[in-house]
């Protein structure tokens, strides 16, 4: 077929808009500014009823008598359950299933949920919940996490409050150094505070099983906990996404999604539960307090010679994803360094504080802020700038991390640090009283002000590590729709705002060339997507809809090459049409399809990972690493122990 | 829910039904509403009484309605009463601006209402009413414990009369962040070479505002001693210094969530002599009388 000047076809010059590396509007952008954007918080069904959870006040205790009679003879009210209700396995957990769905005869943490009401109203299912009569019988609180992993406590769960021990020992665990800085450091508990709270609406379908639409971080692992503590087969328990008002790791864990399916069944009626803003502080975990000793020994010149740490998290009442925030604490632990000497201790352990889980950083950031006040604190000894301890020891290409991993992708750590340095310094605020400490509260116009400047890096896992089978699918489909190409893009990846839907759109117009792209709501009814988190869903849920689309894109190729007769390899898919590759059109996409579509499903894994060896901590445990440098600018009133908003400027790798 | 259109039938109905909980902005009642923290029968609102809703000035007194919103203070009032505007500033976030009021802020009667300081630094004076009559209660009588005050049942805010500014005011407020935040402790200071006074007023560091009289009375007498109300000559350090130590020990505060009883002594006393040092500057630079 002819391909040179004079054939009587328009030659496609153009991709299609809205492809990888442009900038698409978000599909939700609008309605979100607007206030239009429906939340899992805004659902609703015509006779739902409303349901409540009774949480625990106290942080332990033995549950002696439930009784629920009062409660049930409230007008309204359809169903009061408690642990005796749970039809399945009364546990549930990410890692270990330590948690129960509702307390049976021990409480361990405030806020536990003990039972749970449904009724007609808010205000009945308010009432009811005052009715129901718990006796507990208080017991001391285990607090403090390093007596609880040096066996000083007594026990809260069979196997002891030691819920992952990591070790990591990598070089010379007696290495001895010229220099030496060490130190004691303790970070709170935060909040991921989204300000979507928990919500859903269950509702129980004729099979006996429940479509459930919630606001989540993980439809797989919910349905499968959902359905054990239900006693369903999987297949019954259908989850879909709704709208998702912030996560930051606290969605990973179950929250309403049991609570509301039990009432569902059990009433069957379709069952709405709303946490108020009070009450989503004790629904999900939070960030690990940590208190981290570090010793650091280094050269007369402030070269690393070994790094030495015991790490403690407190992982509160139950493991949720303990377990692999002690791992990131430990094999992140000695930072983005290059550090011969490595020997570091990290524990997770249960109290009765608040459980703590996901949030974003995972264990890495914690340890940042001790290996980070380190290095501050070795520069000044050495007496070399902060900026220049850091660039001498940044970890490069080819680099070993503690766990031994050589980094065999970008690292350029000492250049990040640099390009944060020669930033232009915010200017000082000069009469402004917003940019002062304490702002327009009007606490100084300059008296006391002093300026500080501060630096820090910190490195990340990407992907699940250690071992950890992590794949994401993807179902794409190709047809013609009133003789247009168009794609359907169908996954159960959970948007959280993170733009990955946007994303997913993007990926299938590049590989398809073709413009009109729909993202399905992301449900069960398609294979695993894993979690939004550990910043994996661009990579491997991006990776799921890149393969699934090339290889629609190859029966596509294979269809137009079948009738024009080229070379299938030889032929591209740009502009809704297929073309040769200098872009002169063979087929026109919708033609060749013409009623018939074509549907691929694609499980995409990255590179596998391998757990760390149980002794010593070594082993390739990481997909990749990202990288990223701060420079915090801050003034402070030393007088009053204020200070102003700061200025942070940041650079990422391989992100930015 | 109540809605009376005038005042007059505000005042019957609060003495009909005196367990109706009154509503302005509602930006602390829907707060408690919501916490259930607390079950009024019912709600008396008065966003409809429009002689709530102005201010007027007369005889250089500013007569502020009850239901004139901290937004409304901002935008009109920044030359007359410069420190009540510059405390309005820091209430809230632009939302809570634009529903609460003063009003509002005199019937919680919190410790920590962020207009109480500069009416109490103004002598402010509350005019309160019920169909019984009209009675005038100074701000620094109005508070009698922790959000108690002297309103009556029966009675209703009507306004608040404040002496217009003849020079002067500064309102200063330390809080556990730069916005949308409770005051730790505040300070508001009127300098007044009009009446040849100083008035100041202390938030969050009693049971209830306050203002310090001893303070007071010492830099006036200072100023006039000197004859700086006319020379305009610097203050001594000395004095300024006195004048600080003095606001510091008319506080009671304690030790609470937000911070310490001397993290708060310490705080006013620094807010004193920034406040007092800015003021004095101002009025140096303007116009000898
Ligand atoms: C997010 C947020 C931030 C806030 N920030 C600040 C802050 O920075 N500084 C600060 O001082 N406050 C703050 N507040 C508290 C509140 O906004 C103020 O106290 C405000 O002045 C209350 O005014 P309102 O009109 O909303 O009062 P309402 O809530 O309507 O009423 C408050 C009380 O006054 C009574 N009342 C109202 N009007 C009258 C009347 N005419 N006669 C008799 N009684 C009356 C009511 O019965 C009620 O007891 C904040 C509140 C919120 C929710």
């Amino acid at each position: 077929m002819g391909t040179g000047p004079g054939v009587l076809t328009d030659p496609v010059t153009t991709a299609v808009r809205g492809g990888v590396g442009d900038s698409p509007r978000r599909p939700d952008g609008t309605l979100k500014v607007t206030g239009e954007f429906a939340y899992s918080s805004d659902l609703w069904m015509d006779g739902m009823l409303w349901g409540l959870t009774l949480r625990s006040p106290h942080a332990h205790a033995r549950v002696t008598r439930i009784e629920t009679a009062r409660a049930l003879a409230v007008p309204g009210v359809f169903a009061v359950l408690t642990h005796e209700d749970v039809p399945g396995t009364n546990l549930y957990g990410l890692e270990i299933r330590d948690q129960p769905v509702l307390a049976a005869d021990r409480v361990r943490y405030q806020g536990e949920p003990v039972a749970l009401v449904a009724a007609e109203h808010p205000e009945a299912a308010r009432r009811a919940l005052d009715l129901v009569e718990v006796d507990f019988d208080p017991l001391p609180p285990v607090t403090d996490a390093r007596e609880s992993v040096h066996g000083t406590s007594p026990s809260l769960h069979p196997g002891g409050n030691v819920v992952r021990h990591v070790r990591i020992r990598h070089g010379d665990e007696h290495a001895r150094a010229d220099v030496v800085v060490t130190g004691d450091y303790e970070v709170g508990m935060q909040d991921q505070a989204f300000l979507g709270p928990e919500s859903g609406l269950a509702v129980p379908s004729p099979d006996g099983g429940v479509d459930l639409y919630v606001a989540t971080q993980w439809l797989h692992v919910d349905r499968d906990q959902v359905a054990a503590a239900l006693g369903l087969a999987p297949e019954l328990v259908r989850i879909t996404l709704a709208g998702v008002g912030g996560a930051f790791g606290a969605r990973e864990d179950l929250s309403i999604q049991v609570h509301a399916c039990m009432l569902a069944l059990r009433t069957r009626r379709a069952v709405k539960m709303v946490s108020s803003r009070e009450e989503s502080f004790f629904g999900h975990v939070h960030r690990h307090p940590a208190r981290m000793r570090y010793e650091h020994g280094a050269t007369r010149d402030g070269r690393l010679v070994y790094v030495k740490a015991e790490t403690i998290l407190d992982g509160g009442a139950y493991a949720s994803s303990t377990p692999a925030v002690v791992t990131n604490a430990a094999t992140l632990g000695a930072g983005p360094y290059d550090v011969p000497n490595v020997a570091i201790d990290c524990y997770g352990a249960y109290t009765n504080n608040p459980p703590c889980g996901a949030m974003r950083g995972f264990g890495a950031v914690q340890a940042a802020f001790a290996y980070e006040s380190q290095m501050d604190r070795l520069a000044a000894v050495v007496g070399i700038d902060p900026v220049e301890i850091r660039i001498r020891n940044a970890l490069t290409e080819g680099s070993r991390i503690a766990t031994g991993q050589r980094v065999d992708s970008a690292a350029p750590v000492a250049e990040l640090v640099r390009r944060v340095r020669d930033m232009p310094l915010p200017p000082s605020a000069d009469g402004d009283l917003r940019a002062m400490p304490g702002g327009v509260a009007n606490t100084t116009h300059g008296e006391g002000v002093r300026r500080g400047v501060g630096y820090a890096v910190g490195l990340k896992n990407v992907c699940f590590s250690a071992g950890f089978d992590d794949y994401s699918t993807a179902r794409v489909v190709l047809e013609a729709v009133a003789g247009e190409p168009v794609v359907l893009v169908h996954t159960a990846a959970v948007e959280v705002g993170q733009g990955l839907v946007t994303l997913q759109a993007q990926i299938a117009r590049t590989e398809l060339g073709v413009a009109r792209v729909t993202v399905a709501t992301a449900d069960t009814q398609v294979g695993g997507a894993g979690s939004t988190s550990a910043s994996r869903q661009s990579y491997v849920t991006g990776g799921a809809v890149q393969a699934a689309c090339r290889q629609v894109a190859e029966e596509v190729r294979r269809r137009a090459a079948e009738r024009s007769g080229a070379d299938p390899g030889a032929l591209d898919l740009a502009g809704g049409k297929v073309v040769t590759r200098d872009g002169v059109p063979v087929a026109d996409m919708a033609d060749l399809l013409g009623d018939d579509r074509v549907e691929r499903t694609v499980e995409w894994r990255h590179r596998p990972t391998s757990p760390i060896d149980p002794a010593t901590g070594q082993g390739d445990a990481h997909v990749q690493l990202a990288f990223a440098a701060h420079r915090a600018v801050v003034d402070v009133d030393v007088e009053l122990g204020l200070s102003s908003t700061g200025w942070c400027a940041t650079r990422r790798s391989p992100t930015t | 829910m109540r809605r009376p259109t005038s005042w007059a039938e505000a005042l019957s109905v609060r003495a009909a039904a005196p367990d109706l909980l009154p509503i302005a902005g509602g930006t602390d009642v829907m707060v408690e509403l919501n916490f259930d923290r607390r079950r009024p029968p019912g709600l008396l609102d008065l966003t409809r009484v429009p002689e709530l809703a102005t201010w007027t000035v007369f005889d250089g007194t500013v007569e502020l309605g009850a239901g004139v919103t901290y937004a409304q203070v901002v935008a009109d009032l920044g030359d007359l009463l410069p420190g009540l505007a510059t405390a309005s500033r820091t209430v809230g976030s632009p939302q809570i601006r634009n529903r609460g009021t003063v009003g509002g802020n005199l019937g919680s009667a919190s410790p920590a209402g962020d207009a109480h300081p500069p009416l109490l630094a103004a002598g402010a004076v509350v005019e309160l009413e019920s169909v019984h009559g009209r009675r005038s209660v100074p701000v620094s009588e109005f508070f009698i414990g922790v959000k108690r005050s002297v309103l009556e049942p029966d009675e209703l805010i009507r306004s608040v009369r404040v002496p217009c500014a003849t020079g002067p005011e500064q309102f200063s407020k330390v809080g556990t962040r730069n916005a949308m935040v409770i005051a730790v402790a505040s300070f508001a200071l009127r300098v007044d070479p009009g009446r040849r006074r100083v008035g100041t007023g202390i938030g969050s560091a009693a049971p209830t505002p306050r203002t310090a009289p001893e303070a007071e009375t010492f830099l006036a007498r200072e100023i006039e001693a000197a004859d700086a109300w006319a020379s305009r000559d610097p203050l001594p350090a000395p004095v300024v210094r006195r004048f600080a130590e003095l606001v510091a020990a008319a506080a009671s505060p304690i030790d609470d969530v937000r911070g310490s009883a001397s993290y708060r002594r310490h705080a006013l006393t620094v807010m004193a002599t920034r406040t007092l040092g800015w003021a004095w500057d101002e009025y140096r630079q303007g116009v000898p009388a």
